[in-house]
């Protein structure tokens, strides 16, 4: 029997049982259709996670106090004060340190911004000015902190966007922190970022200003950062700020160090080998239930040969080969599942269309999990659809005959 | 030795000495023992036998749809006890038309699509006015488009008959073609065989039905697995 007619017949087969064909075909098309979909949310939130990273700066790095990442020993908690300005000094030295761009110490604490109409709760920055630079920010109105500002304690501030939009804020304006005025000199421009960590809402001041009056710690810093002149000398830059610290902490072992540096890009990595995971696993759950789509394939086949078994008899004595009649039931199971992949595919993209614009989670998708979702369809298809055509090729055409 | 087969010419049906053994050792059952018999070209030969005489055996590997134990067996001159499976299928495909007792047309098929069925299994190209013309010739030509249900059993049975007369074979193998159908229907299908012979056609009826006889040229009976007397009309 040529392949035209073969696949002919096992239509024409299928479409004489209309509604098994539906619900087998069904299986198939949430198996693709979650599959696609799963794996389009996990990517969505990977590159939102990443996003959010990168955004932050990729030539980054942050040195905390306590042990480093090097080595077995913890020296102790983040919250002890290692780091100070002569560590900042030293850092900023560009002779020991010429792939280190900017050093911002950073002291950090929760305050309460309280403007004419509202107050707000943020976190609140002592800051240098090259602080803008490592944060790789820019002003969407006013002027930064500057040197001067740092020099004399200048009660100025800087907001970001969120912070300044909620509590009604604008360059000029004077808000109070702890009771003390504060004049708003500049608005830092949006990042575009949302929820946890959110980067638009904070507010920076002039470091000194912030360690006399608002966080304290005169003298120490909590956490400096460094920015690298370019992101592919991160790692000269990590060795000499370790090697600078190390030496103005008087630390021969290494391994003893009292302060860590961390990069965004190791963050980043961490962030995404976790995002991957939670794909690998919503993918896993949707791989199954394609699997099973599979298995509910074979299953109506193997009911479809035995309730044909006299068909298959009759057609063997008419002249229908093993080949012929195996053909035929591996095209039967095939064309179930080809039909519920393709429809499984367009389910996924409808899910992909619908599925942010109403329970606001994102959802990418990409050419390579529909390609990979249909082609494991038709192999489940064929695979499970081979044992039963083989039955019905095996069948011996008198007992098929017979079977009525 | 079988008689009434002209000597010079090649029977289109040989059997020599075909045994079919079913199970093994002490249950060990012989179907057909020894069991010899010719067909001449444009016969109408009827079997019959009571049940478990092995009639249905000797239908199985007159069809080529089973292979005997041990014998030979040369359709038209050519050995077909030792073929494989596949080459069984395409000597049924080419060489016998079946007519089965239960009809065996599939429901959803109309008669002509039914009639067809032989022609998918040879890639033929003018199917349509093949079967149809096979459905004339059993005088259907105005059921052309009917489903079986939708025909009486006499008429069903005549589609069987088309069925096997499409691809136009040396043999027609109809097992108990009467065995589900009132006289007035047998009488109609038995005509419709007769007809066919006398049109030059061989034929092999294996029957119990007595209604045969009287058609056939020859009838040949058959009991535990021998043939036991041979009767020319």
């Amino acid at each position: 029997m040529s392949i035209l007619q073969t696949i002919e017949t096992g239509l024409r087969s299928l479409l004489g049982h209309r509604l098994r064909s539906v619900l087998t075909t069904l299986g198939i098309l949430f198996g693709v259709a979650a599959v696609i979909a799963t794996v389009g949310i996990g990517q969505a939130s990977s590159d939102s996670v990443t996003a959010r990273i990168t955004s932050l700066g990729t030539n980054l790095l942050t040195v905390s106090p306590g042990s480093t990442v090097f080595g077995g020993v913890f020296g102790g908690g983040a919250s002890a004060n290692s780091l100070t300005m002569r560590d900042v000094a030293g850092l900023s030295d560009r002779q020991n340190a010429p792939d280190i761009s900017a050093v911002a110490p950073v002291s950090q604490g929760r305050v309460s911004l309280v403007s004419t109409s509202s107050n707000w709760s943020t976190t609140l920055s002592g800051s240098t000015p090259d602080w803008l630079i490592a944060n790789a920010r820019s002003m969407s109105s006013g002027t930064f902190i500057t040197s001067a500002d740092v020099s004399t304690s200048a009660q100025v501030i800087v907001l970001g966007a969120t912070t300044a939009s909620n509590l009604g804020a604008g360059v000029g304006d004077l808000i109070t922190v702890k009771q003390i005025p504060f004049q708003v000199i500049g608005i830092l421009a949006s990042t575009g970022s949302q929820g946890f960590g959110n980067q638009d809402d904070l507010a920076v001041v002039p470091l000194t200003t912030a360690q006399d009056e608002l966080i304290g710690g005169v003298g120490t810093v909590q956490r400096i950062l460094l920015s690298a002149t370019s992101s592919a000398n991160l790692g000269t830059a990590y060795a000499e700020a370790n090697q600078i610290l190390l030496q103005t902490h008087g630390i021969t072992n290494p391994s003893q160090a009292d302060f860590s540096i961390a990069s965004q890009t190791q963050v980043l990595s961490t962030a995404q080998a976790v995002t991957q995971t939670l794909t690998i696993l919503l993918a896993s759950v949707a791989a199954i239930s394609l699997l099973v789509g599979g298995i509910g394939v074979m299953n109506i086949m193997l009911v479809s040969v035995t309730e044909r078994t006299s068909e298959i008899g009759l057609r063997k004595a008419l002249g229908a080969t093993p080949g012929d009649l195996f053909r035929q039931f591996v095209i039967e199971a095939g064309a179930l599942t080809a039909v519920g992949g393709l429809l499984g595919v367009a389910t996924g993209l409808a899910a992909g269309y619908i599925v942010p614009r109403t329970a606001n989670i994102a959802v990418t998708i990409t050419p390579a999990p529909i390609a990979i979702a249909v082609a494991v369809a038709v192999v489940v298809g064929l695979v499970f659809g081979v044992y039963p055509a083989l039955r019905a090729a095996r069948l011996a055409p008198i007992e098929a005959l017979r079977a009525q | 030795m079988s008689v009434g087969v002209a000597p010079e010419q090649e029977p289109l049906i040989r059997l020599e000495s075909i045994s079919k053994l079913y199970g093994s050792g002490d249950a060990q059952v012989a179907a057909l023992r020894n069991f010899s018999l010719r067909v001449a070209q444009g016969e109408l030969l009827a079997v019959m036998g009571p049940s478990g005489s092995g009639k249905s055996t000797l239908m199985n590997i007159l069809g080529c749809l089973d292979s005997p134990t041990s014998g030979r067996y040369w359709f038209a001159g050519e050995d077909v006890s030792r073929l494989s499976e596949t080459q069984l299928a395409h000597v049924r495909n080419r060489r016998i038309g079946f007519v089965f007792q239960q009809f065996q047309l599939l429901p959803k098929l109309s008669a002509w699509r039914n009639v067809e069925l032989p022609l998918l299994y040879r890639n033929a190209s003018d199917r349509r006015s093949l079967a149809v013309h096979a459905l004339e010739t059993v005088g259907l030509g105005n059921r052309i488009e009917h489903r079986p249900t939708q025909l009486s059993g006499g008429q069903q049975q005549r589609v069987a008959i088309a069925r096997a007369l499409v691809t136009d074979p040396d043999l027609i193998l109809a097992d108990e073609p009467t065995g589900n159908l009132d006289t007035a229907a047998s009488r109609e299908v038995l005509a419709v065989l007769r007809d066919l012979n006398q049109g030059g056609r061989t034929i092999i009826v294996i029957t119990h039905d007595p209604e045969v006889a009287p058609i056939a040229r020859r009838t040949v009976h058959v009991r535990d697995g021998q043939l036991v007397q041979q009767k020319a009309a």
